[in-house]
């Protein structure tokens, strides 16, 4: 294979790590978990400095190299190394991440001593607050560079993820970080080494990639501004999206009907026209192959949101001087002037589809990398629907919000900030992992070895980007509190589609109704949410009562508030359900007692008791509300005897 | 054509997925349109400018014709489920359910006066002015001296064609075509009061039975058509809305399909959402599809014989056992040597987080959303009080500070097939010449993760120092190109899609048997007039000079260096080719030998004469046939 890769990951371990090597662990592991899916023959090492203990082959050569452990030579990935992975021991020492570096070069120089086509890389992730060794011969510098050209020689490229900010539980040494700093830039310009400098737990899992597909060009060839000026460009997907593609168990058999006896037939009206292959390819639209220029235009005109696709990126053709020079030209005057360049692009040959987009400068502060351009896709006419909205200075006047209100979610949209100034931006695209990918290996790791277990939840880490970050919410509570003083309570009491909703539901057959509870299949999540979101189950009653009182529909009634419920204390917060969830418990409870059905309310209390063991707020709660099951003593069909009563700490 | 997909993984499911929406909800979404066209003779003897550049003037029959013809052939392709009547009034000859005079209910075979499209009624309605006088005639149906009320007739016909169908599930709409806008202007006294309250009490009626009625008034520039006069009244319209009714109309044909058009599109609600802002508020939000792409209609496989549909049936076959199983539930994904097996359950379990909330993570600068932060098309969010009173005044609030402080927010949307980070961004309204182009409220964009990403760039880094930047000067050359070749009012409405709409003619000429596919201009073409200016032409002759140096030659630059892979493509074309020549091809194939030659010996024929080599030795051998014209 000639894309394989060979990669050797270098990993401080050393004390200052410790706080951040859990996350270093599932990182670590998932991306050998994607290699053994996407490139089961690729090579990887694992090599840790900071350990207490020293294992490598250059300290049995030639001396040294101490607190260095290869923990695993390079070899084609297996279930084996994830394992290791995932519990990495804890270093003693301080780490010379310079020794490492040279351990990994020496790993890949044996096992490939020729630049030949394997991909040789390193990974390198530490948080660089140790300083590296007085060198015998010549300074730190001169040192690194020698290195560097040596890896350069080799082909070797290297990554380093250099972990910083809040991670660092350390008070670091400013010299020895700046000093670092410098030397890991000597790495940078003298090779193909991209830094990534992390601060959070999100972004060091989002720091390592690997790729699971060797990229192909979409298009290569000219970009023509005209008949007579063209730029050699090649095109690649910038972004595209990354999902597991899981196959059918079952196959099904091979169609009756084989394709040369059918044809296509298009819906005209309530007709279908045929229309044949050979029919459609003698008139079907032909386009010529290619990327041309329309003209170019101020990207006010080109608002975000026209956007339909995965983005491509234009890089002038390797190699070529010119086209670099022209495309960087374009580029900048471009970005000067504020102007996206329209194209129509044919990207293969007898494809039948012609794209618009917006090419829209990109310039590269890196020395090393070129200016490029990203394109993206724009709508046609017929893609884009003209609905028309009320504008929000015609909405009545008691819809509009007040100074006082206007200036509270002012300093909500200040204040809430995810990008502050001099600081780590959270939650950058370019390093926030996808948590339903995470997910998946891991469930996939844990089924490797018992096919029965169950999900696992969501990875405490990757909360951050599902959940508002808590720090910034404990960080800004004035202006959250006062935000939410401005703009009251918001359920509204009359409402009264929902409850039409509900009534239509209530009046359907029994087997819908046990459907409905059925917890979980996704597709129902989503009625559930729709129907039982919001009406304030009083309300519900009385609609049900009033009209149509039948058996079912109460039983309906009391499992759709039970639901309700159920839902409310799940997604509570701090208790904020909680005066709406009593509310709907006290209906509950006097509409069981009105039909009698107290044993089913209280199975129903019970349940919830045992519904979550963190629950005994909530229990407190209710009982300070003078909530409980109901008596036998007060109602005939109630069986309650005394030591069912709740005991509320 | 690229327009075919199949989405059966799970992961790539697309709730939001309008037309999987629509096939879904077919029957709630549906809609049932009566077109009521004045036929009174004032249609016939007033006119307007076809267009704007055009001199030729229209009457307004033909303006009203053209318009509901264009948009029959437009709904028989895009939603050709709502059902339809054309109905008109003021006519010679009547034809209605109700047996009422002056109103004629136009129809073809094969189809219930409302009903969907089909082709026979397009063809025929295009051909309909012609025979219009003989078989249906025009005649003013209010005049003195008669109570006949031909308005309140047409009403009433209309609201009887629309009795199908519940309310709940169909919208049911009367589009009425006029230019008088007052019909009851000869009648006088009390008869005129009398007959004037009749007519709006029977709209009302109508209204009140969940029917809108909506007008398309046509006039004359120097002949304004007053609205107040009677029909505001008619058709429910509020004393501000009055202005805004008419915007600009000129009534030329093209204003008019335009208004039509508007009109014919529904808004439609993707979903709801529960917008969770800080904890303790939260507000709904409505989703719409503004901007999807459009492919042509469903394939429906048919016979190739017959032209009979093709029954498509699936059964899944255990692949261990090989009996039949009821439904494929269970998906597996090959991991270390062994496949690892989900269930649905499982997979929607991995894929929950929040269960289809929107969940407010924090706000960032509009700088800090990269041009390349995009993965599909974006979805537009507009704030309702149904369920959640203070719901708009929240967004407004937020919707003003987050244009001000040019910011946007990053939210997390727990969707059920693939929950994402997205950004909302807060759109201005921006109205152009009385019309809305961009709506108020927020655009969703979903993020990519960093696994989505490529580092492209770094990928192709060039070795220290090999990146050379433009100079000052070259920079400035290319300035000059781009004001030279300015799209001043360049908008993303401008292109048709010129694929889909050569799909749709080729379809039309199909199925109304016309004999010529009408040609499809493509408009996406570059302006090779506008390009070939002496301006132009001479700013990207300096541009050229500034980055290519003086002696540049294209065809040298071409022929440098073919790349390895275009090489080896030669090399084997000439193989083929040379190979090619060792066979007696005619022979083989009129003696059905081709079938025993090697699959290799095969392409070597195909590589030649450039044909496809993908396939079975079968399809291979009928390709050859097919080339051969055998």
């Amino acid at each position: 294979m000639a894309n394989k890769e060979a990669l050797v990951l270098l990993l401080d371990v050393g004390p200052s790590m410790h706080s951040v090597i859990p996350v270093i662990e599932k990182l670590c592991s998932m991306l050998v978990q994607k290699k053994l899916i996407y490139n089961r023959h690729d090579k990887v090492g694992v090599v840790l400095f900071g350990t207490k203990e020293t294992c490598n082959e250059l300290t049995l050569e030639l001396g040294g190299y101490r607190h260095v452990v290869v923990l695993k030579n390079l070899k084609d990935v297996d279930g084996d190394m994830v394992e290791a992975l995932q519990k990495l021991p804890r270093g003693t020492k301080d780490g010379d991440f310079l020794d490492a570096i040279v351990v990994g070069m020496d790993m890949l120089i044996k096992m490939y001593p020729k630049a030949n086509k394997v991909k040789k890389r390193l990974c390198l992730i530490t948080n660089a607050q140790c300083p590296i060794k007085e060198s015998i011969e010549g300074t730190k510098e001169e040192q690194v560079t020698t290195i560097a050209k040596q890896m350069s020689v080799h082909g070797t490229r290297m990554e380093s993820i250099i972990v910083r900010g809040k991670l660092c539980r350390k008070k670091a040494n400013k010299s020895t970080a700046s000093e670092n700093h410098r030397l890991l830039n000597i790495f940078s310009k003298e090779t193909s080494t991209r830094i990534v400098y992390v601060g959070n737990p999100v972004s060091l899992f989002g720091a390592l990639k690997t790729q699971n597909k060797t990229p192909h060009t979409v298009f290569r060839g000219d970009l023509e501004l005209s008949s007579k000026m063209k730029i050699k460009v090649w095109v690649y997907k910038k972004t595209i999206e990354e999902l597991p593609n899981l196959k059918k168990c079952y196959e099904s058999p091979d169609i009756v009907v084989p394709s040369d006896q059918r044809v296509r037939g298009y819906h005209y009206g309530p007709q279908i026209v045929p229309m044949s292959k050979v029919a459609l390819d003698a008139v079907k639209f032909k386009p010529e192959k290619g990327v041309k220029l329309l003209g170019f235009t101020n990207s006010s005109n080109v608002l975000r949101h026209y956007y339909m696709k995965d983005v491509n990126i234009f890089i002038p053709e390797p190699e070529n001087t010119n086209a670099m020079l022209a495309l960087s030209a374009l580029a900048r005057a471009m970005k000067e002037m504020n102007k996206v360049a329209i194209l129509r692009c044919v990207w293969r040959r007898g494809q039948t589809k012609v794209v618009i987009g917006g090419l829209i400068p990109n310039i590269s502060d890196k020395e090393n990398i070129p200016d490029s351009f990203y394109f993206n896709v724009l709508p046609f006419a017929e893609d884009v629907r003209e609905f028309q909205f009320p504008s929000f200075s015609k909405l009545p006047a008691v819809l509009q919000p007040n100074q006082q209100q206007l200036e509270a979610a002012a300093n909500l949209v200040e204040m809430l900030d995810l990008a502050p100034c001099g600081k780590e931006k959270a939650l950058l695209p370019d390093f926030t992992p996808n948590p339903v990918l995470e997910r998946f290996y891991r469930c996939l790791e844990l089924k490797s070895k018992n096919p029965g277990a169950a999900v696992p939840p969501i990875d405490e880490t990757l909360k951050k980007i599902t959940e508002p970050d808590s720090n910034l919410v404990l960080k800004n509570k004035s202006v959250i509190d006062s935000f939410r003083r401005c703009f009251e309570p918001n359920e509204n009491p009359r409402h009264k589609k929902l409850r039409r909703l509900l009534l239509e539901k209530s009046s359907s057959s029994e087997e819908d109704c046990n459907r409905d509870i059925t917890p979980l299949p996704s597709n129902l999540i989503k009625v559930k949410v729709d129907s039982v979101c919001n009406p304030t189950p009083p309300q519900v009653f009385e609609a049900m009562s009033g009209s149509r009182n039948t058996q079912d529909s109460v039983v309906k009634a009391i499992k759709d508030t039970r639901n309700k419920i159920f839902e409310l204390i799940d997604e509570s917060n701090d208790g904020d359900n909680y005066p709406e969830a009593l509310q709907c418990l006290t209906a509950l409870q006097e509409k069981c007692i009105v039909d009698q059905e107290s044993e089913q309310f209280n199975n129903f209390l019970r349940r919830l008791w045992n519904f979550d063991r963190n629950l005994q707020n909530f229990r407190g709660y209710l009982a300070s509300r003078g909530l409980t099951l109901i008596p036998k003593a007060g109602f005939l069909d109630s069986q309650v005897t005394e030591e069912d009563e709740p005991k509320v700490e | 054509m690229d327009f075919e997909h199949e989405s059966d993984d799970p992961f790539r499911d697309d709730e939001d997925d309008p037309d999987a929406h629509l096939s879904l909800e077919k029957e709630s979404t549906k809609e049932y349109v009566v077109y009521l066209v004045d036929a009174s003779p004032k249609m016939f003897t007033s006119t307007c400018p076809a267009s704007a550049d055009d001199q030729k003037e229209e009457s307004h029959f033909h303006i009203a014709l053209s318009c509901i013809s264009q948009s029959l052939k437009n709904q028989i392709i895009n939603r050709s489920y709502d059902e339809l009547a054309i109905c008109f009034f003021n006519t010679r000859e009547k034809r209605n359910i109700q047996e009422l005079s002056g109103v004629f209910v136009f129809n073809v075979p094969e189809r219930d006066y409302l009903d969907r499209p089909t082709a026979r009624l397009i063809k025929e309605f295009d051909r309909i002015e012609e025979s219009f006088a003989k078989d249906i005639g025009s005649q003013d149906g209010i005049v003195p001296g008669t109570r006949e009320n031909s308005l309140y007739n047409a009403i009433w016909v209309a609201q009887a064609l629309l009795r199908k169908g519940s309310a709940k599930t169909v919208d049911k709409r009367v589009l009425l075509f006029t230019n008088e806008d007052d019909p009851f202007g000869c009648i006088k006294g009390a008869i005129k009061s009398d007959m004037k309250r009749m007519t709006l009490q029977r709209a009302k009626d109508a209204q009140d039975l969940g029917i809108s009625i909506e007008l398309l008034p046509l006039s004359h520039p120097s002949d304004p058509f007053n609205v107040s006069q009677f029909y505001a009244e008619l058709i429910g319209l509020e004393e501000d809305e009055l202005a805004d009714f008419m915007p600009s109309s000129g009534n030329k044909l093209e204003d008019m399909k335009d208004q039509l058009r508007k009109r014919m599109f529904k808004k439609r609600i993707v979903k709801k959402l529960k917008f969770i802002i800080v904890d303790g508020i939260s507000i709904e939000l409505n989703s719409y599809a503004l901007i999807r792409p459009t492919v042509p209609g469903a394939i429906t496989w048919l016979d190739s014989v017959t032209n009979q549909p093709l029954k498509s049936e699936r059964t899944f076959i255990c692949a261990d056992t090989g009996a039949l199983v009821e439904e494929s539930t269970k998906r597996f994904h090959p991991y270390k040597n062994q496949n690892i097996v989900f269930s649905t359950k499982e997979l929607s379990e991995i894929k929950r987080f929040s269960t289809g909330h929107l969940h407010l993570l924090g706000f960032k600068p509009l700088s800090c959303l990269r041009d390349y932060y995009n993965l599909k098309p974006s979805t537009f969010l507009y704030p309702s009080d149904e369920a959640m009173d203070g719901s708009i005044c929240i967004f407004i609030a937020l919707h003003r500070s987050m244009i001000q402080l040019k910011r946007f927010a990053v939210a997390f949307y727990g969707g059920s097939s693939r929950p994402q980070l997205v950004a909302l961004i807060a759109q201005d309204e921006i109205i152009q010449s009385g019309g809305q182009i961009e709506p108020p409220g927020m655009h969703m964009i979903s993020l990519p993760y960093s696994d989505d990403i490529r580092l492209v760039e770094e990928r192709h880094s060039e070795k220290v120092g090999m990146v050379t930047r433009a100079s000052n000067d070259q920079i400035k050359k290319a300035a000059d190109v781009i004001k030279r070749i300015d799209l001043k009012d360049f908008s993303i409405c401008q292109f048709a899609n010129p694929g889909l709409q050569r799909h749709y003619a080729v379809l039309q000429a199909l199925a109304l048997e016309e004999d010529e596919i009408p040609e499809i201009k493509d408009e996406t073409l570059p302006d090779e007039e506008g390009l070939a200016r002496p301006g132009v032409v001479k700013a990207l002759e300096e541009f050229k000079t500034s980055v290519y140096g003086e002696n540049y030659d294209e065809e040298c630059e071409a022929n440098a260096k073919p790349s390895e892979a275009s090489k080896k493509r030669k090399a084997q074309a000439e193989v083929a080719t040379k190979e090619c020549e060792n066979y007696d091809w005619g022979e083989l194939a009129d003696t059905g030998k081709l079938k025993d030659l090697t699959v290799v010996e095969l392409k070597y024929y195909l590589t030649a004469h450039n044909l496809p080599v993908s396939g079975k030795k079968e399809a291979l051998v009928s390709r050859i046939l097919t080339h051969m014209k055998k």
